[in-house]
């Protein structure tokens, strides 16, 4: 067996605010292998940007703070690590994609600029060297006319095209790991495929692991090798993506798939929505936070929280229930 | 509540004909002296029809003109030319007190719950206002007895009347919007986006709400949104917009098994069905660039410069959207016969 790329064991991340402290991401185990693409699917409040955040220690402290647990990328235990340590990482064997192109690109600078930096910054390469790499990078991201298109502005590129200035300075220091946060979801359908497409070509052509944060259950089918469900800041269920699909075991995975109207479903069938209300990360319930909206929830649910087991052959589910 | 308001139309004359709209804004320059430098066609020429108890689905990316034709036709805005006739009533002309009438028997739910909602006011009066600013409200004890209904057929509890928006989640904020759009019993209801910011868990939920409410009151729906699953799903027939134009408008199904416009089937080749093994047989048709500036759009059929099967003609000759069944009309020269 391959040693894993990035091994996340018992991560807890805590913001402490003025309602009390609140637990975003709940002693939250899984791994990365080389090259593979893991996507974390939840929705709003699940703890999935969270997670990604730590991994980079990007957590604003304060209010936040990761509480225990060891995020060990390539060995080394990124927790520990002091300023200097984590920004030597940062940008260089992680890279990180956001959602919002335009807030993560600096309006004041050329998007030329901008893809040198890193490669200036980390490899300490010559302004000059870093730029003629970044006319390369450019063009990876088919970003027509690379070189006279490097020296506009962000605002002077559509939205798509950001997002690919965005992909270029991730790949910039080729790094082993991309986290890429709902880095579609600010886009239109058919620039989605464009954008998706493009980033799981170029991380086949370099090699790199892929962290794939999404809320799209299709997108998830399309472009994930393994997925991690997460609800309530914990990892419910986790399988690779066909086996999920097929073989959905935990009640909330089971819930999420028959909600999402699918454009190849059966017209006319109705939805069946998730009941209830998404839990307030504030005031969890002592139990399984998924209890009050399960459908095959026990009395052991609402006094206990159950752990991550396997139920198959790398396929592991956290609940009590026999669905 | 499900009893039709009177009317003198036909009942299979449509509820809603839409003919030739356009809604252009001038784009202007100056501060003191303002002069048009150029316009924006945000709807160009768009023609439609709606059916007493259907659910006609408006989809398309951003920039379509799907939203301002839902607002044109609730007459929020005024349009640039065209007809709208609403139960046999041409309202595009119509002003002032002659559209408050109108907007009895039409109401709106917006995309963002949160936006949409008084903070200051309570669920009680959110829901009722529409029955005060119609004078419907005189007697007291009736009205209060008319919204606890409204609450509770959205699947709110009655004890949330009194609460204020800031309390509920974003689905129960939609299900607040939802009763306000349905307190004075409208006929045709306009829907702007109403599932996409919620989660899809809660999705659901609210699209069921839609479609209860549709069977019980006998609603009509022009449902606007662009996730194509979203609107096949709750949609009879659906109309497919691109840079101010219809270019395909057809029944749900036999858009979804054989779409004819090129730009019909990039929609749908491009929206990822959740199903790793479907996903893996699934044709892959990616479509280049994206949608051009409404400001400048291209000559001849503005789909031309993403379009894989352009032909010359494209870049020269719009294509009108004709009628290739009873059904089913496409815009496009590929179906020109």
């Amino acid at each position: 067996m391959t040693r894993p790329l990035l091994e996340v064991n018992h991560l807890t991340t805590r913001f402490y605010t003025e309602r009390g402290s609140v637990t975003a991401v709940d002693d939250v185990s899984f791994q990365v292998d080389p090259g593979e693409t893991l996507a974390i699917v939840g929705e709003s409040g699940s703890g999935k940007s969270v997670t990604a955040l730590s991994v980079l220690r990007l957590i604003p402290n304060p209010p936040g703070r990761i509480e225990s647990g060891e995020i060990l990328f390539d060995g080394v235990d990124l927790v520990k690590l002091d300023d200097p340590g984590i920004r030597a990482i940062r940008g260089n064997k992680i890279a990180m994609i956001f959602q919002e192109p335009m807030s993560s690109l600096n309006p004041a600078l050329t998007v030329g600029l901008q893809v040198a930096e890193p490669i200036n910054v980390h490899r300490g390469t010559p302004w000059a060297k870093a730029y003629e790499a970044a006319t390369e990078l450019i063009g990876r991201v088919r970003i027509a006319d690379a070189a006279s298109r490097l020296g506009s502005y962000p605002h002077q590129y559509s939205g798509g095209m950001r997002q690919r200035v965005m992909i270029a300075m991730a790949l910039a220091c080729a790094p082993r790991l991309i986290i890429a946060d709902e880095p579609t979801t600010a886009l239109d359908v058919t620039v989605q495929a464009q954008i998706l497409d493009l980033l799981k070509e170029l991380t086949r052509e370099t090699g790199s692991s892929l962290i794939l944060i999404t809320h799209d259950l299709g997108v998830v089918a399309r472009y994930a090798d393994r997925v991690a469900v997460m609800y309530g800041g914990r990892i419910v269920e986790v399988a690779p993506a066909r086996e999920l699909y097929a073989r959905p075991q935990h009640p909330y995975t089971l819930g999420l798939m028959a909600s999402v109207p699918r454009l190849d479903g059966a017209s006319g069938r109705r939805l069946v929505p998730i009941e209830g209300q998404p839990p307030d990360l504030a005031s969890l319930p002592p139990g399984c936070s998924f209890a009050p909206r399960c459908r095959s929830v026990v009395a052991q649910c609402r006094t206990s929280r159950p752990e991550l087991v396997l139920v198959a052959d790398h396929h592991a589910k956290a609940c009590f229930a026999h669905v | 509540m499900s009893e039709p308001l009177p009317t003198t139309v036909a009942a299979d004359e449509p509820i809603l004909r839409v003919e030739d709209l356009k809604v252009h804004f001038p784009v202007t320059k100056g501060i003191l002296i303002q002069h048009r430098v150029a316009t924006v066609k945000a709807v160009d020429g768009v023609s439609f029809t709606i059916r007493r108890g259907e659910t006609l689905g408006l989809v398309g990316e951003s920039g379509s003109g799907k939203s301002t034709t839902g607002l044109a036709v609730l007459r929020m805005l005024t349009p640039t030319a065209g007809r709208i006739i609403f139960e046999g009533l041409d309202i595009a002309p119509h002003k002032g007190a002659e559209l408050l009438s109108v907007r009895r028997r039409m109401q709106m739910v917006y995309q963002d719950p949160y936006g949409s909602l008084n903070p200051r006011m309570t669920i009680r009066n959110i829901v009722g206002e529409p029955l005060a600013v119609h004078g419907l409200d005189g007697d007291k004890a009736a009205t209060r007895d008319k919204v606890a209904a409204l609450i509770a057929s959205v699947g709110l509890l009655p004890d949330m009347a009194d609460r204020y928006p800031h309390e509920f989640s974003g689905g129960q904020r939609q299900r607040i919007g939802i009763a306000r759009a349905i307190a004075l019993e409208p006929s045709l209801l306009i829907a702007d986006e109403p599932v996409s910011a919620l989660d899809v868990s809660i999705q659901a939920q609210v699209i069921n709400l839609f479609m209860d409410l549709q069977e019980r009151l006998g609603l009509t729906y022009l449902f606007i949104a662009h996730d194509l699953a979203v609107v096949r799903h709750i949609s009879t027939r659906i109309a497919v917009m691109y840079l101010g134009r219809i270019v395909e408008i057809a029944d749900r199904d036999d858009l979804y098994r054989s779409p004819l416009h090129p730009y019909t089937e990039a929609l749908m080749a491009a929206v990822p069905v959740a199903d790793p093994e479907v996903e893996a047989r699934r044709p892959r048709a990616v479509i280049s660039g994206e949608v051009p500036s409404a400001l400048r759009p291209p000559p001849g059929c503005s789909f031309h410069t993403r379009c894989p099967r352009a032909m010359p003609v494209c870049k020269i000759d719009q294509p009108p959207l004709r009628n290739i069944g009873p059904e089913r009309a496409v815009a496009c020269h590929l179906h020109a016969n």
